[in-house]
């Protein structure tokens, strides 16, 4: 049991129903992340890698989705067969999610501290003081500065660094085995986009949480990945050590991935220069 | 972490502040809004305290004195065509104009915010189904369908209420849904999703404070319209009947001498329903504003 991998997924496919047919948006995916591992699924939009991660938390059910075949183990056990009720207990409490909209994904109508504690509550037996004591500890974890003060917060009274924090920390605030980060650091600017990627190192380290990195961004898998997968149209078409796969790509897709961002960066630094 | 037994007063310090605290507070600063609130107030205040204020009886006149005009010692506001004292009928009246204004408008949302809520966000066919009977609803002339419903169920204060509240619900209803639609497409709901929520805990928890801010302020314009069509009702002879000092019964009756000459004794029940109209709006202005976690914490930007 100890030796499993924390997540194994096999031969997921996710399909969409529309009118013109059906989109297999995940194709027969294979990969596992290990105990306080980090992947990273790096692929372009389209490719699946979203959908891959909410299929995980089974979140796809109002958009015509369906989880057409494949296994995803969790702790040896198969997610696919659990009831909404079992799926229920398990998001937010074993595996988590942050999205890549932090400006969206909390609720403006109530403050920071009252959403956590919702939170807490819902999936610990602690009572109000408890829970707010863990709120504040959770985003003391995420090092928001003068932590206290900003659980009174609203969510726009935060800069969009802090609401990721914030996201951040209502993911952990239950203490998962596994974070599944949607593009987090997308839609924020580059140096927040580096202090979240080294808070999430910074999480992995100390608290062991695995993660699952869904990303565009080769620059966000090198600096925080071991491993990493490259989706494209749905199918995993390279994955391995990230050292290995960022040096010597073997698929042909991986390498026009990697060239087109080795290209951009010569191009700037001609523009610099 | 070690750090929360340090911070303990920090953390429960941020609780006594409620979020409803900081609406009231928020409210308790727009003057036009308390100035609104003051004037409901006593006009609700004057309503229920009828027996105790009115100086005369608001159904026996003396015809021998009547239209006379505002300002006859011991008729502070006038006499009407029966003789009946103007100030005790508009004493009395509030009663009627207040509970048609405010009971349909309050039963209509609540079932406008169940059917939105569960058509604007499960959608799919009962949703639909909901929606397109609500614009079957929608297509009569909001007066001919309460005239209509009210001529079926015979005339009186509750039944006019009735009458009311169902005209009202497509469109309450309406804005409920595009809110819920609007507001359930958000990341929140899916983070919400994400961490657990059940289904109906995102819709009571999430989602109503959300879509409630504007039906709030919806409610309050409707408030005020509906004052006038309750007195349109009456006019017509299908809402509260006459000698019922309803204030919308007060203008009609007024009506008929207007044109002798008259004037006061439709103006002034007319300005009262004016007044308790705009004092409606006014104050949704401010709950919505109130509501609004921006405006209730001066915005960062």
């Amino acid at each position: 049991m100890t030796n499993d991998p924390l997540l194994k997924v096999t031969g997921l496919r996710t399909h969409f129903s529309s009118e013109h047919g059906t989109v297999k948006a995940v194709d027969g995916v294979d990969f596992q992340i290990e105990r306080g591992g980090i992947l990273g699924v790096v692929g372009e939009s389209g490719s699946g890698k979203s959908v891959t991660g909410l299929s995980i938390l089974r979140l796809l059910g109002s958009r015509n989705a369906t989880i057409a075949g494949g296994q995803i183990l969790f702790h040896g056990e198969d997610l696919l067969t659990k009831s909404d009720r079992e799926m229920r207990e398990i998001r937010g409490k074993k595996i988590s999610m942050v999205f890549q909209n932090a400006m969206t994904a909390l609720d403006p109508f109530f403050r920071v501290g009252d959403q956590l504690v919702e939170v807490i509550r819902l999936h610990q037996r602690v009572g109000k003081r408890e829970a707010k004591l863990k709120a504040l500890e959770a985003m003391e974890l995420v090092r928001i500065p003068e932590a206290s003060r900003r659980l009174s917060s609203y969510p726009h009274q935060l800069s969009g660094g802090q609401r990721q924090r914030v996201m951040i920390a209502l993911a952990l605030s239950c203490g998962p085995d596994l974070l599944i980060a949607d593009e987090p650091t997308t839609a924020l600017d580059a140096t927040v986009q580096k202090q979240i990627i080294d808070l999430l190192a910074e999480v992995n380290r100390e608290l062991g949480t695995a993660i699952l990195m869904i990303t565009h961004d080769f620059g966000v898998v090198a600096r925080l990945c071991r491993t990493v997968a490259v989706m494209y149209a749905g199918k995993i078409v390279e994955s391995g050590e990230v050292a290995r796969v960022l040096e010597k790509p073997e698929d042909p897709y991986t390498q026009k991935l990697l060239g087109s961002v080795l290209r951009m960066r010569s191009e700037v630094r001609r523009v610099s220069a | 972490m070690t750090t929360a037994t340090l911070t303990q007063p920090a953390a429960t310090a941020w609780r006594r502040r409620s979020q409803f605290r900081l609406a009231t507070r928020a409210l308790a600063r727009d003057k036009v809004a308390v100035g609104a609130l003051v004037v409901l107030t006593l006009v609700v205040l004057v309503a229920i305290f009828a027996p105790l204020i009115s100086p005369y009886d608001p159904l026996v006149g003396d015809p021998t004195i009547r239209l006379l005009p505002p300002g006859t010692p011991g008729h502070l506001l006038g006499l009407d065509g029966q003789g009946r004292d103007i100030l005790s009928r508009l004493i009395w009246g509030g009663r009627y104009s207040l509970s048609v204004a405010i009971v349909p408008v309050l039963c209509a949302g609540v079932v406008a915010l169940v059917l939105g809520m569960v058509a604007g966000y499960f959608g799919g066919r009962w949703g639909e189904l909901v929606m397109r009977v609500l614009d079957v609803v929608f297509a009569f002339p909001i007066v001919l369908f309460a005239i209509a419903i009210a001529a079926v169920l015979g005339p009186g204060l509750v039944n006019s209420m009735l009458a009311i509240g169902i005209t009202l619900v497509p469109y309450m209803a309406r804005v409920v849904y595009t809110a819920t639609v609007q507001e359930s497409g958000k990341d929140y709901v899916e983070a919400a999703r994400a961490a657990g929520l059940t289904e109906v805990e995102i819709l009571g928890k999430q989602l109503l404070p959300n879509v409630l801010s504007p039906l709030v302020v919806y409610a309050t314009t409707l408030a005020g319209l509906v004052i006038v069509l309750a007195a349109g009702l009456s006019f017509l002879g299908v809402g509260i009947t006459p000698p019922a000092p309803d204030w919308g019964v007060m203008t009609s009756d007024g009506r008929q001498v207007l044109l002798e000459g008259y004037a006061h004794v439709a103006t002034i029940p007319g300005l009262m329903i004016f007044i308790v109209a705009i004092a409606f709006n006014l104050l949704g202005d401010g709950i919505r504003d109130a509501l609004d976690p921006h405006k209730q914490t001066g915005s960062r930007n």
